[in-house]
């Protein structure tokens, strides 16, 4: 979608309706479901929600690829909670995009299709069990930045989706933090686990929040429509400045020799993010993309016969009833 | 077609604890009211929001225009005499 197909009024629109939504926008209201909208303020937000459910769902994976070999039943009991809270975050995200007309099959056909994206983090695999830890501590970490300032979105539907995902994010973090002091804890092995699962995650977690303000052609509008509430190097600053610390806890190093406290603002500085990495894994070139989608067309195609057989039994009993 | 199309949208209400209300949260699809109730329980519920589910296929339900302005709400507008506010009582009358 194209910036001036975003700007362009809507056709044969009756103004009241336009400066009624744009009041609500100006005074801070809620726009809900049967409101008129613009086009593209509708069509911006199931982009965003859709894009933002398919990151749940696909974010399930490479989590899941632990659980069966998770080192204790407590780690196995929290990873399980964890990946289905995933999937709930995908079934709320999933039921706000219904409300402006989307149908969620057909969300799901585009995600296989290629049509619509999903977060380029979720392209990297989980080589240990200490990626456990350090996606929840980052990768999580980088969602709750993202997503607490959501959770005033000028939208009604997504704006309490994302205060139940927030709610649950917490959690995700700080089981992964705890998971990570106990590695610490451990052997020098087990240390150098997370050294090395903390080295491979760190820029990939700085690239979800999106490409530099200056290369980012849509987030001007969003913000204007209240979608989207802070710029994304306004985010990524704020979780740097959130996180070193916490790694400076942890007994860990951050692969970043520009990463340093600028004493005039009290914010850290950090090193060029490599943009042509970021762009490769979004257009499908990444470690796993190949692997996340077939694996997604898999569960769709092969579990078919279940929603198929779960709806005729619906119907006989209808039926008889 | 997909088969999932085939499920009809329900509108999911949770009780989150005795003496409050059902209150909206969310839909989901399944392929019958059963279903349902333990689809929402999975997606609603997981951390004891709710003591009780009210589930209802949302083509079932009747809505009002959402428009501040429509007419519906008129009514109520105008009639500030059904607050209490609008009656003027001496500051010292004791309890009203």
């Amino acid at each position: 979608m194209s910036a001036t197909a975003l700007d362009s009024p809507d056709v044969d629109v009756d103004p009241g309706l336009q400066e009624q939504f744009d009041a609500t926008i100006a005074a801070e209201r809620r726009i809900e479901p049967r409101d008129w909208m613009p086009e593209g303020y509708r069509r911006t937000l199931v982009r965003q929600i859709a894009q933002h459910a398919h990151s749940e769902i696909i974010g399930m994976q490479p989590e899941g690829d632990w659980l069966l070999r998770a080192p204790s039943l407590r780690r196995k009991a929290v990873l399980l909670a964890k990946v289905q809270d995933e999937a709930g975050h995908g079934m709320y995200l999933y039921s706000a995009a219904e409300t402006l007309g989307a149908d969620r099959a057909d969300l799901t056909d585009r995600l296989i299709d290629g049509r619509q994206k999903y977060s380029s983090i979720f392209n990297y695999p989980t080589l240990t069990f200490a990626d456990v830890g350090v996606i929840g501590w980052l990768v999580d970490g980088a969602a709750i930045c993202n997503q607490v300032p959501l959770c005033r979105s000028s939208y009604g539907p997504y704006a309490r989706a994302m205060v139940r995902v927030c709610k649950e994010e917490s959690f995700h973090q700080r089981q992964g933090y705890e998971l990570l002091l106990t590695m610490m804890r451990g052997t020098p092995e087990q240390r150098a686990m997370v050294q090395d699962a903390v080295d491979r995650w760190w820029w990939p977690s700085l690239m979800m929040f999106g490409p530099p303000d200056t290369d980012s052609p849509n987030s001007a509008q969003s913000m204007a429509w209240g979608i989207k509430r802070h710029s994304n190097d306004e985010l990524r600053q704020r979780f740097v400045d959130m996180t070193v610390p916490q790694a400076a806890f942890l007994g860990v190093t951050l692969p970043d020799p520009d990463l340093a406290l600028d004493p005039s603002t009290g914010r850290y500085r950090f090193g060029a993010i490599d943009w042509e990495e970021l762009k490769r894994v979004i257009s499908g070139a990444g470690p796993c993309n190949a692997e996340r989608i077939a694996r997604r067309r898999a569960a769709r195609d092969d579990n078919a016969w279940v929603t198929e057989a779960a709806i005729a039994y619906a119907r006989k009993h209808e039926a008889r009833s | 077609m997909s088969a999932r199309a085939g499920w009809p949208l329900y509108e999911v209400f949770v009780r989150g604890k005795r003496g409050l209300n059902h209150v909206h949260v969310g839909s989901l699809h399944a392929p019958d009211d059963e279903m349902a109730v333990h689809a929402a329980r999975d997606v609603y519920t997981r951390r004891n929001e709710g003591v009780s589910i009210w589930v209802v296929r949302a083509d079932a339900i009747t809505a009002s225009s959402p428009d501040e302005k429509d007419p519906m709400f008129a009514p109520s507008g105008d009639k500030v005499y059904r607050h209490p506010t609008f009656y003027e009582i001496p500051a010292d009358v004791p309890h009203i």
